[in-house]
This record gives C-alpha cells, sequence and structure tokens, in this order.
C-alpha cells in the first residue's frame, strides 16, 4: 500500500497581487522544506472563480491544491474561511501550515489555531526545520529589537503567520502538473455573524513598501523638503519606494505612510539606500531584515553607518545627484 | 445598558528599554511597566460607546501583581472596574492559554457581556493573537483593526481597513473587536485622576487560577502548544566597506563592486 505523504499546506492568499505574492514565496519556501523532510506541498484555495489561482499555484510549486469553488465564498469571511479551513485539516491532517501575514492572515490564522488546539507563531521572518524534524519559526518581537525562535513540539499541525518578502517565490513553470482536489461546500456551514456590507478599494500606492525590493530612505541629514524631493526621483529610478524617519515625517517634507520604524513600517528590501539617518533604534528596528545596506552620512560614525554593508561618508545630497546621474546613463543604455 | 469588557496588557516601556550590551539581550525585569499603546485606544473606544449609548466598563488585565497599575489608569480614566488576574502558575502561558484564561475569567466575571474590546497588538511580543483567539474560544464573532464603531439597535457596526480594502461591517452582539491605534486617540487623564484612583479605594478585584476553577495544568508555559527555543538579538555588528572622496568616484566603485547586486533589485 502506498503510504500518504506527510503535507505542507499553503493558505491561498489572493486578494490582491501582492497577497498574491506571499502566497507564492511561501509556496518556494514550503517546497524547500518539503524536500528536506520528504513530504509534499499543499496549497487551498477558497473563493469563487479562483481556477486561475489554482493554476498559478501549480506552476508555483504546489503538488496539491485543495479547492472550495462556491458563490457563497465570493467575499473573504473569517468564520467560513475558519470552518471549512478546519474541515480539510481534520479530514487531511497536514503536518505544517504556512499562512501570509496579511491583514486577513493575522485575523484568520488565530481562529484556525484555536480551533484545532494547536500552536502559531506570528509574522515570522524565517522558518527552518532542526535536526527533531519539527518547524522553527523565527518570530520578531520588541519591535524587531529581538528574535524568538519558536515550535510546537506536540500539537499538529504546526502554524505560522509569514511576513511577505521574506521568501523569493520560484519561477512560474505552466508546464508543472498538480493533483486538483475539488472539495464541495459543505451544507452545513455555519451562518457568519460578522456580516461585509461594503468593500471599497482604497487609492493604493503600485507597491507598497513593505515588498519593495529597493527601498531608498532618507533622514533629517538631507538638508530641506526640496533636497529630500530627489530622493523620490531617485527611488523611482530604481523601482524602489521610498521611506524617510520620524523627523522627516514631522517636518513634511514625506508623508506618514513613508514613515521606516517602530511607530510606522518594517522593510525588508534586497537593497536598502539610507541617506543623512543616525540609525535611531527606533528606525533600525525597522530595517533588520534588510539584505543589503547603503548608509550615507557625513559622520563616519554614525550608529547608521556601524550597520550597513557599505558605508558612504559623503554629503547625502551630493551622492544622490551623482547616482541619479550615473542611473540615468544605465538606462539609457 | 452596553456591557463591555476590555483586555488590556501591561508591556515594558520599550523606549527605555535596558539592554545587555554584553549579551545584547534585553533585561525586561528592570523595564518600568506601562500600558500596551493598543490598550489605550480599546479603551478609549469602549469609553466613547459608553459615553453614547450609556454602559459599563469591566477592565481586565492577566499579569504579575504589579500589572494592577494599568487597572487603575483604566479607572482614572472613566473604567468602571478592573479584574487583575494574577498567578505565578500562568506564567509563560502563549496566546492559545492566554485566551483560555481570558475567556474564563470574562465568563466568570462578566458573562452577559455584549462586546469585548481588545488592542491590534501589544508592543512587545506582538503576536496580535489574543483578540480573534479569545473571540474563538468564547465562540462569539469578531473583527480585527476596528476602525470605527457604533450600535444599532443590536448589532454593531463598524469601519475598518483590511489589506487595502475600506470595510462597513456589521457584527451580531455578543462581538469582539481589536481595535487599531489609527482612531481614537486616547484622552488625557489627569495626574489627580490617577492619584485618586491609586488611593481611593478603585473597584480592582484580583483572581487567580482556583478562583476560576481551573487546573493549574491548564494554564501556564507547559499547557501552551508553542515552546520559545531561544530569544536573541539579531543586531550584530557588521564588517563593512567604507567609500568616501568625490561623489562621482564613490558612485563608480559602487557600481563597480555591487553592481550585480543594485541591478539585481533594480529588476532591470
Ligand atoms: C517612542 C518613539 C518612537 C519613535 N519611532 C520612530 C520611527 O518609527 N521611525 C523613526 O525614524 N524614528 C522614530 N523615532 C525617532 C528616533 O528616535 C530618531 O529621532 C530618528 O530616527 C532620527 O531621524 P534621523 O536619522 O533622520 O535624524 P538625526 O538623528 O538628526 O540624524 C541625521 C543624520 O544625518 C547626518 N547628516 C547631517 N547632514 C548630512 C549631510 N549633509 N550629508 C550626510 N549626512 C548628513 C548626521 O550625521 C546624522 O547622522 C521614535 C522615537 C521615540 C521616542
Ligand atoms: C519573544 C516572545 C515571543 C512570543 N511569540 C509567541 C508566538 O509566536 N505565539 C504564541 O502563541 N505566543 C507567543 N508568545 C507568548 C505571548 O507573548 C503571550 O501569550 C502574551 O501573553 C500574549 O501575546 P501578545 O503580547 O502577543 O498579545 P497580542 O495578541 O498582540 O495582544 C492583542 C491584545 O490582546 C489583549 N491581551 C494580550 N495579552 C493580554 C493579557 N495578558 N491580559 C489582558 N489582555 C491581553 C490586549 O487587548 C492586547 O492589546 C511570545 C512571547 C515572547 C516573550
Amino acid at each position: 500500500m502506498k503510504e500518504n505523504k506527510r503535507e505542507i499546506w499553503v493558505f491561498g492568499d489572493y486578494r490582491n497581487y501582492f497577497q498574491n505574492r506571499v502566497t507564492l514565496q511561501l509556496l518556494a519556501r514550503a517546497t524547500d522544506l518539503a524536500s528536506k523532510t520528504d513530504a509534499e506541498v499543499g496549497a487551498v484555495v477558497l473563493g469563487r472563480d479562483v481556477d486561475e489561482y489554482v493554476n498559478e499555484y501549480i506552476a508555483h510549486g504546489a503538488h496539491k491544491v485543495y479547492v472550495t469553488d462556491h458563490p457563497r465564498l465570493k467575499d473573504y469571511n473569517v468564520e467560513t474561511y475558519v470552518a471549512l479551513t478546519e474541515r480539510l485539516v481534520r479530514e487531511h491532517q497536514p503536518e505544517t501550515i504556512l499562512i501570509g501575514a496579511t491583514s486577513f492572515g493575522r485575523e484568520f490564522a488565530p481562529r484556525v489555531a484555536k480551533r484545532l488546539g494547536t500552536g502559531l507563531s506570528a509574522d515570522c521572518v524565517g522558518l527552518d526545520i532542526n535536526e527533531d524534524g519539527l518547524l522553527v519559526q523565527t518570530a520578531p518581537s520588541f519591535g524587531g529589537n529581538l528574535l524568538a525562535k519558536i515550535v510546537t513540539p506536540d500539537r499538529r499541525p504546526q502554524m505560522a503567520t509569514v511576513r511577505p518578502g521574506m521568501f523569493q517565490e520560484l519561477p512560474h513553470d505552466y508546464e508543472r502538473t498538480g493533483e486538483i482536489i475539488q472539495v464541495p461546500l459543505p451544507d452545513d456551514v455555519p451562518k457568519a455573524r460578522v456580516r461585509l456590507i461594503i468593500a471599497e478599494r482604497q487609492p493604493q500606492r503600485d507597491q507598497r513598501i513593505e515588498d519593495a525590493r529597493v527601498v531608498v530612505c532618507g533622514g533629517r541629514g538631507m538638508g530641506s523638503k526640496n533636497k529630500f524631493k530627489k530622493l523620490f526621483e531617485l527611488a523611482r529610478l530604481m523601482n524602489g519606494e521610498l521611506g524617510a524617519t520620524r523627523p522627516v515625517v514631522y517636518s513634511k517634507w514625506a508623508d506618514h505612510e513613508s514613515l521606516i520604524g517602530q511607530a510606522g513600517r518594517h522593510i525588508s528590501p534586497q537593497v536598502l539606500f539610507s541617506f543623512g539617518i543616525s540609525g535611531a533604534i527606533q528606525h533600525t528596528a525597522a530595517i533588520n531584515d534588510a539584505d543589503f545596506i547603503i548608509a550615507v552620512n557625513k559622520n563616519p560614525n554614525a550608529t547608521m553607518m556601524k550597520m550597513a554593508d557599505v558605508a558612504i561618508v559623503a554629503d547625502a545630497n551630493q551622492l544622490c545627484i551623482a547616482l541619479m546621474k550615473e542611473l540615468k546613463k544605465r538606462i539609457r543604455n | 445598558m452596553l456591557k463591555l469588557v476590555v483586555c488590556i496588557k501591561q508591556v515594558p516601556m520599550v523606549s527605555e528599554l535596558p539592554w545587555d550590551s554584553k549579551t545584547g539581550t534585553l533585561r525586561r525585569e528592570l523595564a518600568d511597566g506601562m500600558m500596551n499603546p493598543a490598550c489605550r485606544h480599546a479603551l478609549e473606544a469602549a469609553l466613547q460607546l459608553k459615553h453614547e449609548y450609556g454602559g459599563h466598563i469591566t477592565a481586565i488585565t492577566m499579569g504579575p501583581p504589579m500589572a494592577e497599575e494599568v487597572l487603575r489608569e483604566a479607572v482614572a480614566a472613566g473604567a468602571d472596574r478592573g479584574v487583575l488576574l494574577t498567578d505565578r502558575r500562568m506564567a509563560g502561558a502563549d496566546t492559545f492559554v492566554t485566551s483560555f484564561i481570558l475567556a474564563h475569567a470574562i465568563q466568570k466575571e462578566c458573562p452577559d457581556f455584549d462586546l469585548i474590546l481588545c488592542g491590534c497588538y501589544t508592543s512587545d511580543s506582538e503576536t496580535a493573537q489574543v483578540g480573534p483567539q479569545l473571540a474563538e474560544e468564547l465562540d462569539i464573532p469578531g473583527v480585527a483593526y476596528v476602525e470605527h464603531i457604533e450600535l444599532d439597535k443590536h448589532t454593531f457596526r463598524m469601519r475598518r481597513v483590511s489589506d487595502n480594502f475600506l470595510e462597513t461591517l456589521e457584527m451580531d452582539a455578543p462581538g469582539l473587536i481589536t481595535v487599531t491605534t489609527q482612531q481614537y486617540a486616547p484622552r488625557y487623564v489627569s495626574f489627580a485622576g490617577v492619584q485618586d484612583a491609586f488611593f481611593d479605594k478603585a473597584d480592582i478585584l484580583t483572581i487567580g487560577s482556583d478562583d476560576l476553577g481551573l487546573d493549574p495544568e491548564m494554564t501556564g508555559i507547559k499547557a501552551s502548544p508553542t515552546k520559545i527555543l531561544d530569544v536573541y538579538s539579531p543586531t550584530a555588528e557588521k564588517e563593512n566597506i567604507v567609500m568616501k572622496g568625490a561623489a562621482r568616484k564613490i558612485v563608480d566603485q559602487l557600481f563597480e563592486n555591487f553592481g550585480d547586486k543594485i541591478s539585481g533589485a533594480i529588476g532591470k
């Protein structure tokens, strides 16, 4: 008899493009973890007219996709989604479930974990398998000043929500095939006690700074609002997003959306440019996950310079201008 | 009259975290406690509901004995009573167990509640899990990240932003919300008000596992499904490359050494 393989599940969060990305990132990580534990990767897709996502998830590494496609699932609804997920898990007993730390994911996952009587770690920035075969979940706390390694030794499934942008998605392969398991909507799904009246898409920036691969961050050292403006252009030249420190936001050189730090956003770009920033802990707590940091400061001893991979001792404004020139030249060629 | 419960956690004061520079760890025991910022907003939302519709507010916290401070602060701000859950056997509870204990305490002390309000997350372990898990434990509906709430007969109507959607939702009572820090700016509580709450007889009840009839085996670190293996500081000083001189030269040098890395990230 063929033994069923253990499964690592990824919750298919497709509500908008960027959450779609976190699902793909998780599929990539799940594929990696599955190869270490001889497991398979399953995706769960709940919704209406979701074929597109089912195919996308297979192309990005899912071996199996569990799908419930029904008009009643048109809107994301926590209670309904929890009820359906609970049934799927009880029936198929996955070893692990990974969920994107989107607003929905962070509301949905705790209830699923509670209902299943298992543990959950939040907003993880790393996932690994240890020598005991347990999923080691690295979760930030104290505004990113500390990281905790967490396991769920005895209960199953092991569950984690994972911050977008932590893992690289696999290139898609539309030749890949996977098993699609259609799960009908059970008749007795409880009536939801929370009802959506209206949902309007927020006027949104084209890219969320949390997902950006390049972030250009500026501080008080840029000198003035006018000089600071150049950083917007620099960010645009690199398809990046602009970030700012608190004094910059308070002086209205940049809007509050751009605030990076304890009171603002956390970022994890591949490359972070930091211009005229001293490196206060309330700011740096939110940039620890940047892969590569290039800092510009006229003070070589600024904390930000110590954290950087490349510390450039120069006038931030002049360096910004020189960098823009070089990038424009490269774009032309 | 609305029966409201506000869950409040005491957290270390983050801007003054004492670090052990040798080991790079946080010396949590040395930090002063304060009311978790998001809980202040939850309390404010409760106070405004009380003002609008009439009501009674129970503030509840689970923590060490000194967590009583946040209850007194809540009473000073306008809460009617405080419930302190304190028991050494509750130490190390993860969110699964924390929500279990809070649910039992609420069922015992305020069984006919209409609405429970939590902060959206804490500033220390910041999981944002306790609110949703508490709703699940009590088998009531819940909505996270609420920015505005009002009552319309027996339904709560609320607004929130979730994944870039501005949503209007309705929820049957009893229910639970977690409140964001974007709205409901906490009111100023005068020093005299706080003093009164500290020196006068604020209505504060202290209870432990036994009072709740809970088996201590189910309330602490041992009962928690998650285990913390290690907590560490991620900021290690890097070996870095220093560049100086004329801006033009530096840019050339930057692309010579790291051009691939930069273009890789730019995607061109
Ligand atoms: C509770 C609390 C929460 C906070 N939350 C946040 C937060 O979320 N985000 C945040 O950013 N801050 C936050 N802060 C503020 C934080 O403590 C710092 O004050 C802030 O990050 C400093 O910003 P800055 O680096 O732009 O300015 P500064 O500290 O003034 O640094 C300016 C830097 O620019 C350099 N410089 C000056 N001129 C030039 C030049 N011509 N060329 C190159 N370099 C130059 C200087 O050497 C200096 O290093 C918070 C503070 C508190 C108390
Ligand atoms: C470094 C570290 C990492 C941790 N990681 C995890 C983890 O990944 N998974 C896990 O299950 N546990 C974890 N824990 C345990 C967790 O901190 C505790 O369960 C904690 O009591 C509640 O979690 P929270 O602070 O994240 O609350 P959140 O869920 O962020 O709090 C949201 C709201 O719930 C209410 N609330 C929370 N705690 C209390 C309380 N004690 N009394 C009254 N109301 C409260 C408040 O209204 C608060 O605003 C971790 C602990 C540490 C120290």
